[in-house]
């Protein structure tokens, strides 16, 4: 098997941020919130990325950052993608009104603004990593229920479903053995994009506020507390960001690879 | 320089191919082919699916489709080479001295624009005629083709007209420029029976008054033999063999010709009903809603071990009725017994054993089976699931299974995208074979597959039935396929029963008008058999 080029620097730089993330407290060199120099100092032997607006280590925040962002990321990522393709799947194969309701319903949620939505929530509710998974999964499961279902639509049409059913196979057996694995390339692509979207959303939330709350540190926060050194010259706002981009870009690269792997038995290339 | 007006010589054909897993390669799909035509002369390319009878046809137009390249020969139109006048060259001459008439024409016609505007186009394009002259031209190609009303016809829309006007619409696009070659690529595959003999008429017709050379492509002798001069025969990539229609019908000199013209003559003895009806549908009446009734008052008997074969048009319900019968249509009125017990109505009422007694093979083995699952998944499941076969045991009887259908254990651990067509229906076939039934309704099962792959099936099927006492109730089009395995035959017109009985009694005349058209629809491997139904058939089909 041979991995092109691009899809090779992909799983690179995303298997370094996620044993990065694993590995964040054994890695990093100094601790996250600990006051260790001056406020901004220029990169060096000591702070290898320099410091933060208040005297912390960048680089160790970086690291401990990641590992919050990519770890909510990911469970949201998760969350999404059981509710919304189970759902999405159900809505398909039961189809009458079950689709409809979950149909309007979904559309009902898409109609406002996520990030709105979110921030509306986010200020009237506690806000704990917990809670940030839920809102982001819930919301974010519109999407992926949308997919899924358009997917499992086109799929359930198929005679080998239609065979199923005259076989006598309950749901459980069609969602699952027939229609999934089926489902499964465009499925498994979204997931990636999807991941970042959540990166994205996770950044943004931080950077008004409403995401982690300091002294914890995520790439979006670091952002914000960060960009007033731009304007005097300081870069430390840019490391945090070109982390998100890198990361966002490196996903992609992966997903855009398994999509056309997984596809190839239709005559996908490469 | 030539002296025939079309000279291919040693047309090599190539493509890559990307198989999962693997690095891309290149194949030759046609090792060398040469062919030439004469002015006004009509040849026939004729081959099962992957002969490479398409491509050549659309290589005199030094077209490649879908990735395909010409790799090497000459193709000599009027006396130069169209591979070596490049992109220019080739638009100057394709819609102009070269036209082409597609499978379907239904997916070829823009649907947002009237017929008339698409079909002068390239004559305009070309600047050979005026618009003024070039739509004169294409009303009098409308009336030589027997459309209704040929001078408001370019005025409505594809979907205004049947897919047999629209696929002679397709012939006057093609004829309108005046060219001197036009390729049909399969015209009248896609067209019920009824339907073809019209349009094969149209074409012969056309090809006669205007003197336009042809290139025929199918994959049905019979039907080539009414309208080529010459017949060319392809297998593989290769010329098997190239003469006269007429010693290719009466007298091929090869083997593989001779058995695409004995294909289709097998007669099936009939057998006499024995013991009680396996199925009885009483007075079906069906709709899928509103006031439409899609099945009038439909009455059918089955008995065990035999075949009754339920035949008819596009629209005829043939379909439905099956659809009735696996319960995914509830009938509004009517009841159907099965095995001497009245069937719930709707699928979710049946029990398991009804189900299993009732199996059902789709016309399209490859979308009848889950792609992501191995042939022995797809086998193993209706043993598991009925008999709670598992394991080691499932494996043996699987295997079993695959022996019957001549295919193997080799087999088991295949997926269906491995599997050729003929090979895909077989393991249909293992699957509802394995869920021990009483009754298996086969949906078009042949109509997907070359002839020499559908009669294979066929006399699986029969070795079958005569081994498990299995009834058929077989849904078909093909009326040559009817003879070759019935015991009883279903006529079926526009909802209803037209004819119903013991296969003896519905193919002894006297006929109905239908069943009388419908009969004598079926091409036969007779060279003049077109001029002589055109002449002595009573009514026209419904499709004009």
């Amino acid at each position: 098997m041979r991995i092109p080029t691009g899809a090779l620097i992909g799983l690179i730089f995303t298997s370094s941020f996620f044993l990065m993330a694993i590995f964040a407290p054994l890695i990093a060199p100094y601790g996250m919130a600990e006051v260790v120099g001056g406020v901004w100092e220029p990169m060096s032997s000591k702070h290898w990325l320099g410091t933060d607006n208040i005297g912390r280590d960048l680089l160790s925040r970086m690291i401990f950052g990641g590992q919050v962002t990519i770890f909510i990321a990911t469970a949201a990522t998760i969350l999404s993608f059981v509710t919304g393709s189970v759902l999405g799947f159900t809505a398909a194969v039961i189809g009458g009104w079950v689709d409809q309701a979950l149909s309007r319903f979904v559309d009902l949620v898409m109609a406002i603004p996520t990030l709105i939505l979110a921030l509306v929530i986010l200020s009237v509710m506690p806000i704990s990593i917990l809670m940030l998974i839920m809102v982001m999964g819930f919301l974010d499961a519109t999407r992926v229920f949308r997919l899924s279902r358009a997917v499992a639509v086109d799929i359930n049409v198929m005679d080998y479903v239609e065979a199923a059913k005259l076989r006598g196979e309950g749901r459980i057996w069609i969602i699952f053995r027939e229609i999934l694995p089926n489902a499964l390339s465009p499925l498994i692509a979204e997931l990636g994009l999807r991941f970042i979207f959540m990166v994205l959303f996770l950044s943004t939330l931080s950077f008004l506020g409403l995401g982690i709350q300091p002294p914890s540190a995520d790439w979006g926060g670091m952002v914000k507390e960060n960009k007033e050194g731009i304007v005097f010259g300081i870069g430390a706002a840019l490391i945090p960001a070109a982390a998100i981009a890198i990361l966002a870009i490196s996903v992609n690269l992966v997903a855009d690879w398994v999509l056309s792997r997984t596809t190839s038995l239709k005559g996908g290339r490469g | 320089m030539t002296d025939s007006f079309l000279d291919i010589r040693g047309l090599k054909i190539g493509a890559t191919v990307y198989p999962p897993g693997e690095k891309p390669k290149d194949i030759e799909i046609v090792h060398g082919v040469d062919i030439k035509l004469e002015k006004g002369k009509v040849l026939g390319l004729i081959g099962e699916s992957g002969a490479g009878k398409s491509t050549i046809g659309l290589a005199s137009m030094g077209y490649g489709r879908g990735g395909v390249r010409i790799t090497g020969g000459e193709v000599f139109l009027n006396g130069r080479d169209i591979l070596k006048i490049g992109a220019k060259g080739l638009r100057g001459l394709r819609g102009k001295e070269v036209t082409y008439v597609s499978q379907s024409a239904a997916a070829s016609f823009n649907p947002a624009k009237r017929l008339m505007e698409q079909i002068v186009e390239s004559a305009l394009e070309h600047g050979v005629h005026s618009r003024a002259d070039a739509e004169a031209r294409a009303v009098k190609h409308f009336r030589d083709l027997g459309l209704p009303d040929p001078e408001n016809f370019g005025k409505r829309y594809p979907h205004q007209v049947s897919g047999g006007q629209l696929q002679r619409a397709m012939t006057a696009m093609a004829l309108c420029p005046e060219p001197d070659l036009i390729v049909f690529d399969e015209p009248t595959t896609a067209l019920d029976v009824t339907t073809q003999i019209d349009v094969l008429a149209a074409i012969k017709e056309a090809i006669r008054k205007t003197g336009v050379a042809a290139i025929y492509v199918t994959h049905d002798l019979a039907v080539v033999a009414q309208v080529s001069d010459d017949i060319m025969v392809l297998r593989h990539g290769k010329m098997v063999e190239r003469d006269t229609a007429e010693t290719i019908i009466t007298n091929p000199s090869q083997d593989y010709t001779r058995a695409l013209v004995s294909v289709k003559s097998s007669e099936h003895p009939e057998k006499a009903p024995v013991g009680e009806p396996v199925l009885q549908c009483k007075n079906i009446t069906a709709s899928y809603g509103g006031d439409v009734k899609v099945l009038k008052n439909v009455s059918m008997d089955l008995y065990p071990g035999q075949t009754l074969a339920v035949v008819g048009e596009s629209g005829s319900g043939k379909s439905t009725t099956a659809r009735v019968i696996t319960g995914l249509l509830p009938p509004i009125e009517g009841e159907i017994l099965f095995d001497g017990r009245v069937l719930p109505p709707a699928l979710a009422q049946r029990s398991r054993d009804d189900l299993r007694e009732l199996q059902m093979i789709y016309q399209m083995a490859d979308v009848a089976m889950n792609p992501r699952q191995t042939i022995g998944t797809i086998i193993g499941r209706p043993l598991e699931f009925y008999f709670g076969i598992k394991g080691a045991e499932k494996r043996k009887k699987t295997i079993k299974l695959l022996d019957k259908i001549e295919l193997g254990e080799s087999f088991i651990d295949r997926y269906p995208a491995e599997l050729s067509g003929g090979q895909k229906q077989r393991v249909c076939i293992a699957r509802s074979l394995a869920a021990k039934p009483k009754l298996i309704i086969c949906d078009e099962v042949t109509s997907a597959l070359d002839p020499l792959v559908a009669e294979g099936i066929l006399k699986l099927l029969l070795d079958l039935q005569a081994e498990e006492n299995v009834a058929y109730l077989f849904i078909t089009h093909d009326l040559a396929t009817v003879k070759s395995i019935a015991d009883s035959i279903a006529v079926m017109y526009q909802g209803k029963l037209q004819r119903y009985g013991t296969k003896t009694e519905v193919l002894t005349p006297p006929f109905d008008d239908y069943t009388d058209l419908l009969l004598s629809s079926v091409p036969e491997m007779k060279i003049g058999w077109l001029e002589h139904v055109l002449a002595t058939r009573k009514m026209e089909s419904a499709g004009n």
